[in-house]
């Protein structure tokens, strides 16, 4: 029996590296069986990948571009949710003060949210990853310096150190910021904010990883040092890199939407979820209770589900756990 | 013991004097402190003039060292929407902020520990659950979500409490306290329970996690075998020895909710300096900002100096092994 199977196995270990063979292995991952084994974790997959599409898709979901003045009309304001006595269609989750539809809003305030999300987890990881690489591989008062700033900001709150990176772009522009740029005045206060993580994972794993046999042959054949670091180290430090970020992706778009809520952050002519939800808080008196729940519910929901899935990430990348 | 508390205190001036220049730079550079100050139609001699009395062209080391001198005896210049030395500004909300702090602190401590001994204990409750149902919550919920939720159900359906200000005060000295009225009481529980609700899913989890880890351990077995009762061994034994690290991030992390005040003090338009921070940042008040990062950098690393100090009174461990030589 065992020789009869033999021949079946041999082929099968010579994959080449295709594209299927790349899917294959990754279904028969230890990961992926553990994602299965997860109801909640599918679940919360299933949610975040909904978010996302959603934010994708949100010209053509929305039933008006909410932030395109000739598209409103002001015969439509403060319209309930449509299951309320006083909904009408096509405004499924009701209108605000200008007659802007809150669901359209939404999707395009998730769509905000996520840009500035994504591209802070980005740029807060390139920055700790390289200066976590560099402290680790080469030592010495390099190392001491950048970790001595790491541990000095890790003694302040994110959201201070995002207010004032905000406050100070915005004094040397002249408190005139237009939404383009605010966007990326939140992305790099996001990155500044939230880089020593990454750096202090990465250097941690970099003591270990460098003195291994294969970054000393990789040495004496002489790649030059930033080939070392990216090709042959950085790999191996991936796994918690990528727990980070997941978590670090809710906790991105948390300060974003709580700068914008503080109206530090983006403006009302292009907001997040968290302008939106700034905006709704002033008629939340006036019993128009939908204009601030929605987009709250949807900023909840999302940060909730990449929050699962973070977790679910660090147990099942950290075999001890099991 | 000496060496480790002064290479401590040590290091805090180093941080200081960081956050210092810090601040120097962004009083100094971040836009011209001359425009904000005189008027469109100031003539260039005028501006001049002014450079000239705020000491703006001397050399920059000379300008730092007055900086520092000043902020050393609390003179942080004047704010430029207030027209008032930001000093007074900051004195005069610090109350407020430090009576929400505190009330919010002691809250999160006593409900976390009460809700992470119990789901220690008792761990598979409908109650424990619940507590970790509140814990995934309290860390999903951004603050601000979290304090409009509250003033809804309180304040507009319901009509209980305020939704926004600090109420009546007493004023005692410099101090003025909402503790001893009614309306300041009730001013306070809203903002409280929404600045604490992050720390307290904080402790709770770190308390279920050590008090599982000591409910583990030979002395608690041996505890057990002397025949003490169930309630002797889980309050006098366990709980005891894991409220030290407990205190400690509690004791470090009131600094992070003086600084996440700022989010609370906005909804709720508590009068404090975060609220004062926030608006600065949005009408670009320098002077405020640099103000503001100072005392709280100070208000932070104080808080971690003493408890550094205090970690090694309070655990010998530590003590022996950072006198003994390496």
């Amino acid at each position: 029996m065992a020789d009869a199977a033999l021949p079946d196995i041999k082929p099968n270990t010579q994959t080449p590296r295709t594209g299927v063979g790349w899917l294959k292995r990754s279904l028969d991952s230890d990961v992926f069986y553990s994602f299965r084994r997860s109801r909640m974790t599918m679940v919360a997959a299933a949610i975040t990948a909904l978010f996302f599409l959603m934010a994708l898709l949100a010209s053509q979901l929305s039933v008006q571009n909410p932030f395109d003045p000739a598209q409103l009309q002001l015969m439509n304001s403060r319209i309930s949710p449509l299951w309320t006595a006083d909904g009408q269609s096509p405004f499924l989750l009701g209108t605000d003060e200008q007659g802007r539809d809150v669901f359209s809003a939404i999707l395009y305030g998730l769509r905000v949210s996520l840009i500035v999300g994504v591209l802070g987890v980005v740029f807060a990881g390139t920055l700790g990853i390289t200066l976590g690489l560099v402290a680790g591989y080469f030592g010495g008062a390099v190392d001491s310096l950048i970790m001595r700033i790491a541990d000095v900001q890790l003694t302040f709150p994110a959201i201070l150190i995002a207010l004032l990176v905000n406050g100070v772009a915005k004094s040397v522009a002249g408190n005139r910021l237009d939404a383009m740029s605010t966007l990326a005045v939140l992305v790099i206060a996001i990155g500044l904010s939230f880089w020593v993580q990454y750096a202090r994972t990465v250097r941690g794993s970099v003591m270990v990883e460098k003195n291994k046999d294969y970054v000393a042959a990789a040495q004496l054949i002489g790649l030059p040092a930033p080939k070392i670091m990216l090709r042959h180290v950085l790999p191996n430090t991936m796994g918690p890199i990528l727990v980070i970020a997941t978590i670090n992706l809710a906790l991105a778009i948390i300060t974003e939407a709580t700068l914008s809520f503080l109206g530090a952050g983006m403006p009302d002519t292009m907001p997040s979820l968290g302008t939106l939800i700034r905006i709704g808080n002033n008629y939340l008196f006036a019993g128009e209770w939908w204009i601030v729940a929605f987009p709250g519910i949807a900023l909840a929901g999302l940060i909730l589900s990449i929050n699962l899935l973070g977790d679910w990430l660090r147990d099942a990348l950290n075999p001890k756990l099991r | 013991m000496l060496a480790f508390t002064l290479r401590r205190a040590l290091q805090a001036i180093g941080v200081m004097i960081a956050v210092g220049v810090i601040s120097f730079s962004m009083f100094r550079f971040a836009g011209d402190p001359v425009n904000q100050i005189v008027s469109l139609d100031t003539s260039a001699a005028e501006r001049e003039a002014v450079r000239k009395s705020l000491g703006l062209d001397d050399p920059v080391p000379v300008q730092f060292a007055r900086y520092f001198i000043n902020a050393a005896q609390f003179k942080f210049g004047v704010s430029y929407q207030f027209r008032q030395p930001v000093a007074n500004l900051l004195m005069e909300r610090m109350p407020a902020t430090l009576e929400l702090a505190a009330c919010a602190t002691v809250l999160a401590m006593v409900f976390g520990i009460l809700m992470g001994v119990y789901s220690a204990l008792r761990r598979d409750t409908v109650l424990t659950k619940f507590f970790q149902a509140v814990s995934l919550i309290g860390i999903s919920l951004p603050t601000f979500l979290i304090g409009i939720l509250l003033i809804y159900l309180f304040s507009v359906t319901l009509g209980w409490l305020p939704s926004f200000g600090r109420g009546d005060v007493v004023r005692i000295g410099w101090w003025t306290t909402g503790l001893l009225t009614i309306s300041g009481l009730k001013a306070l529980i809203m903002p409280s329970i929404t600045l604490g609700l992050f720390q307290m899913t904080l402790i709770m989890r770190l308390v279920r996690a050590e008090m599982l880890e000591v409910l583990r351990t030979d002395y608690i077995r041996f505890a057990r075998a002397r025949g003490l009762t169930t309630r002797a061994i889980h309050f006098g034994h366990a709980l005891k020895n894991t409220l030290v690290p407990v205190i400690t991030v509690a004791g470090l992390q009131f600094g992070s909710v003086i600084a996440f005040a700022i989010i609370t003090e906005t909804v709720f338009q508590w009068p404090g300096m975060g609220l004062l921070f926030v608006q600065a940042v949005q009408n670009v008040d320098i002077p405020i900002m640099a103000a503001y990062l100072l005392m709280v950098s100070l208000i932070f690393v104080t808080i971690n100096l003493i408890v550094d100090i205090l970690y090694t009174i309070v655990d010998p461990r530590l003590r022996s092994t950072i006198s003994r030589p390496a």
